[in-house]
């Protein structure tokens, strides 16, 4: 097999130098009853490169591919342009295959690059500082409810209506087991009143902005409402390329920001692995999860980075930990950083201008199908519809014609009945004019 | 031998024997780098974007307000600046990494190829299912390995990392303990455990009770069952266990704790050492995380992304996680809201958006492609058998606390060869990178003194490994001679010398910030 280099040969040498008869005496601590043979598993035996090649190509040939069609489909993923440097960097062996900079010494390209991520992240949600990551904008949500709970040492969660419903449930599934979690009405296109749901054993409320229909929320009011009961704001982002235009949560009194920093660097991939934002204020990073690269020097006195703060951490602390988390999301932050560095400033402003403009105009001829209205007034690149017809199969029928629509409320609030005609559409720079043209022309076909 | 254009001949004795301090900083090959921040300048992009003007703006009046603070740098300025880090990082692909629990094995190029394959990279996960029907079946392929390989009925995709697959096994447990009208509150750990296991027990709302070793490094089966009682939720256990060894009573522990009315949760950290050849639910397992990426092969990225599958015995399948991935015959269907499941499923809730990570599930099906059932037992025996030959090669110069073996996948040392000497543990670590390895796993597990854990897996040829016995025997023997020049302070030829880990900590410097603003107060 081309990936084991030891000849049979090595193997009875080897064996020799050990002094084991055979291989099977290597494992013989385990149970007799235990061991299997080979035909003991019904699966096939290996393949050349060749093989694999075509199998797994035939396997992917059955999806359609978003790049190959019209596609505006984001509620929390988003396709945009990644320039050839990222992936050819990110694949370098020295970034690919090494392990957690645990070694300092021989690891300052991935804590140089975590410190400068860091401070990117920092930076664009306009906090004092951030983490080297987590999994996801998902679980760094539930990560940022569980730090709210710990810091304020009480135990309830208001969610808005306009969070992400899969958050909303990654969030409920571990914050319920020692708090309780609220859920604000899902109200399409307006703000909940969530600031009168806060009380004296409020921990947190976790608002997204611009929300799961894209809406763009004003978070002010809410921190103020929050930290005059002594809650804190968790803002939420599911598209890091909106803080380039927007005004960021640091600047809206956030006290805890939560994103998926899949929109730069890094594709689609079917939902993961991506990469989870998580900004903080200075005053709590000894209650924040997950990895930190700090700035520190050698014993000659160079400027190095070295992972800081573990005593937070599971491998030192065990059950007193702040998260169980071990991985941050190493590889696609680095595609999140080196993204973000060829854009710098000028670039990510202007991208950011152009997917806004892109979805308003995009809106604006939409809206001007017979049997569409525009159900989001201000929003970034993604915006909700209103159909005269349920979004579910307007959405199916235009997939037959080539074109990805959009999500359908429907899809992530299944018992909405309001949900039904709505559909969720993102556009971003890899939408042409022609693709939005191709959208307003079928979906007019389909309402007809 | 070539010749310079001034004819002068480039010999060996022409060279001075130590290099004067370069003018620049940099010393050939090895080149220091600022950080980004320190590089750019202001309107440079590396990123050719129209610029385009807004008619009629729609932000609510959000729009921001002051400057974001990036730098502008071209795109070849970009380009050197990561190739200048990734320059002073150790990789596998440039050496042997034989990192204890990790499994640090060579990552096949192929499994890159096929991730990006836009079928499969270029996908959104909630395009409608009738345009995703191969994304489906490559989940489904994987489930059929797993649960093959695993002798599980049911597998849980979503989670993203070993801990995170740890977190969805005991909220499984926990579901059908409720559902049973129990509460069990107690997870026993034993001491020897990853530090992830009693994190997640207790994140898990759980407390953790440590189960003491045995002098020849199993779990106490004896001690375990004294502590089981009907508090007791659930006993998660690494097998092979951490000291690199099979524990030999499992099946008679598996059988004490189902007895006890709790679950057994394995962690499947060092599967590596036993697929192919021995399936967990034949142990007697309910739970196990499964990381790609490690038996798998998927890169590990300097830190991630990972994933975590977890399979799951009979009793514990109906709580599994949403989405779940049904086949009815004709298509694939992804359930994700508990009530379309059906089939008796109480999903306990949900890990993460959307359905996994998937980037990971196409390099770890290429790989179990690629090897078939026969090259990943050829693999376990290989790394087990590596693992054997080190242990063999090192024992009688090292100490080796458990070392009449056999070993599974790793070798385990302790520090008292190095007793006397001065040199610890960790100097001993670190003069290894001035000899161009990465050191092993330091420190743990914690059950015995000064723990060097070594895992070579199956990647290495046997030239390569006796190089390495080669090399740690000589420092072994230097050590006990008294010849300690190379461990105090080492590592010297590093990007690096040792690094103020202690100053780091006391005034955390998280971020880079201009020179004219002060760092925050602590």
């Amino acid at each position: 097999m081309r990936y084991h280099p030891l000849t049979t040969e090595d193997r009875a040498q080897m064996l020799a130098r050990i002094g084991a008869k055979d291989i099977d005496a290597l494992f013989r601590d385990v149970p007799k009853s235990a061991v299997v043979p080979l035909s003991a598993f019904d699966l096939p035996d290996t393949k050349g490169e060749l093989e694999v090649e075509r199998l797994m190509s035939r396997m992917a040939a059955r999806n359609l591919a978003a790049g190959s069609v019209p596609s505006f489909c984001g509620a929390g993923a988003y396709r945009h342009h990644v320039p050839a440097a990222v992936d050819h960097l990110i694949q370098r062996s020295e970034f690919l295959t090494s392990y957690t900079p645990y070694q300092p010494e021989i690891a300052q390209g991935t804590l140089q690059y975590l410190f400068e991520f860091q401070t990117q992240v920092a930076l664009l949600a306009g906090m004092e500082v951030a983490n080297a990551s987590l999994y996801d904008g998902s679980t760094a949500t539930a990560e940022a409810v569980l730090m709210a709970q710990r810091l304020t040492r009480r135990s309830k969660a208001i969610l808005s209506g306009g969070l992400h419903p899969h958050y909303a449930e990654t969030v409920e599934t571990v914050a319920n087991l020692s708090g309780k979690v609220v859920r604000a009405p899902v109200t399409p296109g307006a703000a909940e009143d969530i600031a009168e749901m806060i009380d004296n054993e409020t921990a947190c409320v976790v608002v997204q902005s611009p929300d799961v229909f894209g809406l763009i929320r004003d978070l002010k009011p809410i921190a103020a409402a929050a930290h005059a009961k002594g809650a804190l704001l968790i803002a939420v982002v599911t598209e890091a390329m909106s803080f380039g235009l927007l005004e960021p949560p640091g600047a809206q009194d956030a006290d805890i920001v939560a994103a998926e920093g899949q929109s730069i660097g890094n594709g689609l991939n079917f939902g993961g692995p991506y990469v989870g934002l998580f900004a903080t204020r200075e005053k709590f990073i000894r209650q924040m999860p997950g990895r930190l690269s700090g700035e520190t020097v050698d014993a000659e006195g160079r400027r190095g980075f070295v992972l800081t703060l573990s005593t937070r951490e599971q491998h030192i602390r065990r059950d007193k930990a702040t998260s169980n988390i071990c991985t941050n999301s190493g590889l696609c932050c680095l595609a999140f950083t080196i993204h973000l560095s060829l854009l710098g400033e000028e670039g990510l402003t202007r991208l950011a201008r152009q997917n806004h403009a892109r979805a308003a105009s995009l809106a604006v001829r939409l809206a001007k199908v017979r049997g569409v209205s525009l159900v989001t007034d201000s929003f970034f690149n993604e915006f909700t519809i209103r159909l005269s017809k349920p979004a579910r199969s307007v959405v199916d029928a235009l997939a037959e014609r080539g074109i990805i629509a959009g999500v359908p409320a429907s899809r992530l609030f299944p018992h909405d009945k309001q949900a039904r005609d709505l559909l969720i559409v993102a556009a971003t720079e890899t939408n042409t004019d022609e693709d939005c043209e191709a959208f307003a022309k079928g979906l007019s076909e389909v309402l007809s | 031998m070539t010749m310079n254009k001034q004819g002068r001949a480039t010999s060996i004795e022409a060279q001075s024997d130590v290099a004067p301090p370069t003018i620049s900083g940099d010393r050939g090959l090895d080149h220091e780098e600022g950080l980004i921040f320190e590089l750019g300048r202001p309107g440079m992009t590396g990123v050719d974007v129209p610029d385009v003007q807004m008619s009629e703006e729609r932000l609510g009046g959000q729009r921001r307000r002051g400057p974001i603070g990036l730098p502008g740098l071209s795109e070849p300025e970009v380009v050197r600046h990561y190739v200048r880090l990734s320059r002073m990082n150790y990789a596998i692909d440039s050496g042997l990494y034989p990192l204890g629990s990790c499994t640090m094995k060579h990552n096949p190029r192929l499994n890159e190829k096929m991730a990006r394959l836009p079928g499969f990279g270029d996908v959104h996960p909630l395009q409608p299912q009738q345009t995703v029907q191969g994304a489906f079946q490559l989940i489904g392929e994987l489930m059929r390995w797993l649960t093959t390989m695993t002798g599980m009925p049911a597998v849980a995709m979503s989670p993203k990392a070993g801990a995170h697959g740890e977190l969805c096994g005991l909220l499984a447990i926990r579901a059908a303990i409720e559902a049973r009208g129990e509460k069990r509150p107690r997870i026993l750990v034993p001491e020897s455990a990853h530090g992830t296991n009693p994190a997640t027990a207790a994140f898990a709302g759980f407390t953790v009770d440590e189960v003491p070793a045995t002098k020849d490094g199993h779990v106490d089966a004896d001690a375990l069952e004294a502590k089981l009682g009907p508090d007791v939720c659930a006993i998660m256990l690494t097998n092979p266990n951490t000291c690199g060894l099979f524990e030999p009573r499992i099946i008679e522990m598996a059988n004490a704790v189902h007895k006890a009315g709790a679950y057994f949760y394995c962690d499947g950290a060092n599967f590596n050492a036993i697929a192919g050849r021995v399936r967990p639910g034949d142990l007697g397992i309910d739970a196990m995380h499964i990381n790609l990426h490690k038996t798998f092969s998927t890169p590990h990225g300097g830190g991630g992304p990972g994933a975590g599958p977890v399979v799951l015995s009979e009793r514990l399948a109906p709580y599994a996680p949403l989405p779940l991935l049904m086949h009815d015959g004709n298509e694939f269907r992804m359930i994700e809201h508990a009530d379309e499941a059906g089939g008796g499923a109480k999903p306990f809730g949900r890990m993460c958006a959307f359905h996994g990570q998937m980037g990971m599930f196409t390099r770890a099906l290429a790989y179990m492609l690629s090897h078939g059932r026969d090259g990943i037992r050829q693999a376990s025996e290989d790394a087990v058998l590596s693992a054997n030959y080190i242990l063999a090669s090192l024992k009688d110069v090292m100490s080796a606390p458990f070392g009449e073996g056999p070993c599974m996948h790793e070798a385990l040392f302790d520090d008292s060869f190095l007793e006397g000497t001065g040199v610890t543990t960790l100097d001993f670590a670190k003069a290894m990178i001035d000899e161009g390895y990465h050191p092993m796993t330091m420190y743990f597990p914690l059950v015995v003194h000064g723990a060097m854990l070594i895992e070579p897996t199956e990647s290495e040829s046997k030239d390569s490994l006796d190089r390495f016995i080669h090399v740690l025997r000589t420092m072994a023997q230097e050590a006990k001679a008294g010849k300690i020049q190379r461990f105090e302070g080492a590592p010297r030829l590093a990007p690096r010398r040792r690094l103020d880990e202690t100053a780091a900590a006391r005034k955390p410097v998280l971020r880079w910030r201009p020179k004219n603003l002060p760092q925050a107060a602590e």
